[in-house]
């Protein structure tokens, strides 16, 4: 436990620091305080969707830059099935299997053909792309409305927190849960295990009757589903609607986030909130008309943020050794 | 015949290409139970790619495998695994950010409700290493550990898995002598079990003492197969060469001139800033080979570090033919008159993605007739690479290949000629012959030699005690940090030697 507290120092730090100054602020305007860190939750939950299925690949062996083409592709099919079918259970399990495929597809290119996994990701992405643009329609909506929020009895009664993480609609509970499922998985199970050797020395895995292709094809499936759900937050649970390329760089950050979490769900969390606090600050300068003449300089807050984050850990951070080669065993 | 006097494992007409290299050629081999066979041959000969087949990595183009009799569908390790067969690795395939629990029990972990039951997998790991004397920590990092000791992680993973048919490649070419012989005798407890043993070496001694069949290898091919009783280590030499070889190096005395590396009072740290170097001592003179001989652990890295520039040093000093080198750059150092053979080539001696001719240069590219106003001039270091290649034998003779497709030998081939090439005062060589057949073994220690009698003082740091004493004119022991002796190799004691490394007194 002690060695986690000193691996996430900087996240913690930092985490620390939000607290404080939200504490502060909090003293003296409670409503708008209570408003920026639920902005900040829900601005994190696809960071956190995205960041997580990064870990599953990556933590294989596997990079994933196509997350951001599984989260649009997965927002737009959600979206639509949602739509056509009135289910937005339906439209969640179909953004799910959206993501799944192009795991799958993923898988197909960078394990099976061993070709060159950033290529196989900016595939993805371009696939997303062209597709949710082209079939995309004007003026549908979702008949049964978006997913409504869930209040978690007394625990949403608490001051502030209660407010900001007990009445939240099902998807951003879900990603709450699957950070420690996740983390489990990684870290307690055997499949766990076998993921972290695989993207170690895949060689090693092989060796003792792991098959690395079954590991990749599997975690980038799994993770697929992950941005998958991310995709369905954006389109079926924060805006209710589709939009052209509403992932907006989100399945990049969500790279960041997963880098500066160190490739491990907890310090993702505490990433994905750091982003999602960037965002929701920067919406609140832009809503209070800061610098209302070139709102550019406050819409780029969160991207500055992933700049600093990225320049300024990367180094340190160690990525799993194996990443980006293709494995083959003669 | 019936199945009850098949041998435990068959192998027949087994071929496998790569490319254009003929890897293996009609081989054949039979493993009997509770005998220890020994695979003996020289680096390229083959024998990693025919266990490699036996266990299932690579696919044979023709041939079979038969075990018990019966012919072996291999798909992979696993299948493998499944018929009990096991097999140490001669590059180690272990996961160095794992702890030496976990790579014991990978793919075969105790659990429990689904989670991982690590206390358990130590607990595993704890009474194996008991059992068999294979000392070690369960909980420790593997990458933490000395070569030394990874190894260990390596055979505790196969004891785990309690195989019939147990594989080692070459496992002894990263073990001191002691932790030889006490593998040596692991294997013999294990045969008088039962389980057939497959030992690749290409080390005469060993095969001599713990082998009860020997199957020797030659470029692809089956060359010979005997016993111990009508066979000797010469007979073998020339039959793993192809060609007579000389075992014991021939060599005048030493006649040493000035002092040229001065060693004093030095006191340096490890990795995990422990005290490795408690305040050393040594000197060595031009034109004379100083040999550390020592348990590996005792300090021997730190010692060639600090004197290469690549470790910090806390106290003391070191001079190099008058000039103080402490604390100035690796390639300050090299520049004034440093080479190094580095222990580990893979890591610090070699580039494997570059090619022959552009390592040849690693330690002065930068300089002329390389580079001229910092441009690189590809034609003068093809040159310089072509002779080297050349002069040292390095096979296959071709200055573009990538130094990653060389054998063990080969590369060490490459490092040595780069550093014997450069006008250097000093020579440190650790472990230069790690890993290497005896072919390039009796090579490099002739060149050793040959630079010495030019006026080169050599600093040799071995765990094999037969190098230091054959090679060298005085003989260090170092032992927790300390060099506990010092004097001339001539008429040495080796069981005096063996007693001061194992703990650092003549009791
Ligand atoms: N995976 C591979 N790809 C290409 N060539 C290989 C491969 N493995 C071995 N070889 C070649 O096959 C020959 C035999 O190698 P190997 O079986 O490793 O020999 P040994 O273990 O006896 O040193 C060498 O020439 C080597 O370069
Ligand atoms: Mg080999």
């Amino acid at each position: 436990m002690s060695d986690l507290f000193i691996r996430f120092r900087w996240v913690i730090l930092t985490i620390l620091v939000f607290v404080f100054v939200t504490l502060f602020t909090a003293e003296f305007q409670q409503a708008q305080t209570t408003a920026v860190l639920a902005s900040a939750l829900r601005q994190s939950t696809p960071l956190l969707f995205g960041a997580l299925c990064g870990v599953l690949c990556e933590r294989s062996g596997v990079v994933n830059i196509g997350i951001e083409g599984q989260m649009l592709l997965s927002a737009f099919v959600g979206f639509m099935v949602a739509s056509a079918t009135g289910s937005l259970v339906a439209g969640i399990l179909a953004g799910m299997a959206t993501g799944a495929l192009m795991g799958a597809g993923l898988a197909g290119l960078s394990v099976t053909l061993q070709g060159d996994q950033i290529i196989a990701g900016t595939v993805l992405n371009i696939a997303a792309f062209g597709i949710s643009s082209y079939f995309f329609q004007q003026g549908l909506t979702l008949p049964s409305g978006k997913t409504s929020p869930v209040s978690l009895g007394p625990l949403a009664d608490l001051p502030v927190i209660g407010r900001v993480f007990f009445i939240n609609p099902p998807l951003t509970y879900l990603s709450l849960i699957l950070i420690w499922l996740v983390w489990f998985v990684l870290f307690r199970t055997r499949w766990g295990l076998w993921t972290r050797s695989v993207g170690e020395v895949p060689s090693a895995a092989e060796t003792v009757g792991i098959s690395v292709a079954r590991v990749r094809y599997t975690n980038l499936i799994a993770g697929g589903c992950l941005a998958g759900l991310g995709g369905a937050y954006l389109s079926l649970e924060a805006v209710g609607s589709f939009e052209r390329m509403m992932t907006n760089g989100r399945g990049f950050v969500a790279l960041a986030v997963m880098i500066f979490g160190r490739w491990n769900p907890i310090g993702i969390w505490g990433a994905a909130l750091l982003f999602g606090y960037a965002s929701a600050v920067q919406t609140q300068l832009q809503f209070r008309g800061w610098l209302a003449d070139d709102p550019q300089f406050i819409g780029m807050i969160p991207y500055v943020v992933c700049i600093v984050v990225l320049a300024g850990f990367v180094g340190r951070a160690r990525p799993p050794a194996a990443i980006g080669q293709p494995y083959s065993r003669e | 015949m019936g199945v009850a006097e098949s041998p435990a494992l068959e192998v027949q007409g087994v071929t496998k290409r790569f490319g254009d290299v003929l890897a293996n050629e009609d081989v054949g081999l039979r493993v009997e139970r509770g005998r220890i066979h020994a695979l003996l041959g020289e680096n390229g000969a083959g024998k990693s790619t025919l266990v490699n087949i036996i266990f299932g990595l690579y696919q044979a183009d023709t041939g079979e495998v038969r075990r018990n009799g019966e012919v072996l569908n291999l798909n992979g390790p696993r299948d493998a695994i499944a018929h009990q067969i096991g097999m140490v690795h001669q590059h180690f395939q272990l996961v160095p950010v794992l702890s030496v629990a976990e790579n014991v029990v990978l793919g075969d972990e105790p659990t429990r409700h689904g989670v991982v039951d690590l206390d358990r997998a130590a607990a595993v790991v704890r009474e194996l290493s008991e059992r068999f004397g294979l000392d070690i920590d369960p909980k420790s990092i593997v990458e933490d550990l000395p070569i030394g000791i990874q190894q260990r992680v390596e055979i505790l993973r196969a004891l785990y898995r309690e195989v019939d048919i147990l594989i080692l490649d070459e496992p002894t070419a990263v073990l001191t002598p002691q932790e030889t012989n006490h593998l040596l005798n692991v294997l013999r407890g294990l045969a008088d079990t039962g389980v057939a043993v497959v030992f690749i070496t290409h080390k005469l001694r060993e095969v001599m003492a713990v082998a009860d069949e020997i199957t020797v290898m030659r470029r692809g091919r089956v060359v010979g197969h005997t016993v111990p009783a009508d066979t000797d280590e010469s007979d073998l030499a020339s039959m793993m060469v192809g060609r007579p070889v000389e075992l014991r190096l021939k060599r005048t005395p030493a006649s040493p001139g000035d002092e040229m590396l001065t060693i004093a009072d030095l006191v340096v740290d490890d990795d995990r800033q422990t005290r490795a170097l408690n305040g050393i001592n040594l000197d060595i003179r031009a034109g004379e080979v100083v040999g550390v001989a020592g348990v590996e652990g005792n300090g021997q890295r730190e010692l060639v570090e600090a004197v290469t520039g690549l470790r910090g040093v806390v106290s003391g000093s070191i001079i190099l033919d008058g000039e103080e080198i402490t604390g100035r750059s690796p390639r300050q150092i090299s520049t004034m008159g440093v080479a190094h053979i580095p222990e580990d080539r893979e890591k610090f001696g070699l580039i494997g993605a570059h090619t022959v001719a552009d390592n040849m240069v690693l330690n002065r590219y930068h300089h002329r007739p390389y580079s001229r106003h910092g441009i690189r001039r590809p034609a003068a270091v093809d040159d310089e690479a072509t002779r080297l290649v050349e002069e040292f034998d390095v096979r296959p003779p071709n200055i573009a290949a990538m130094v990653a497709t060389l054998s063990g030998g080969n590369k060490q081939k490459v490092v040595a000629a780069r550093e014997f090439s450069h006008d250097s005062k000093v020579m440190v060589a650790a472990q230069p012959t790690r890993g290497i057949d005896i072919g390039n073994i009796e090579f490099i220690h002739r060149r050793l030699i040959e630079y010495r009698d030019a006026g080169m003082a050599i600093l040799l740091v071995s765990a094999e005690l037969d190098e230091v004493l054959g090679v060298s004119d005085r003989v260090a022991v170092i032992y927790g940090g300390r060099i506990v002796s010092c004097e001339p190799a001539e008429g040495i004691d080796r069981d005096r030697v063996g007693r001061l490394m194992l703990s650092g007194a003549d009791g």
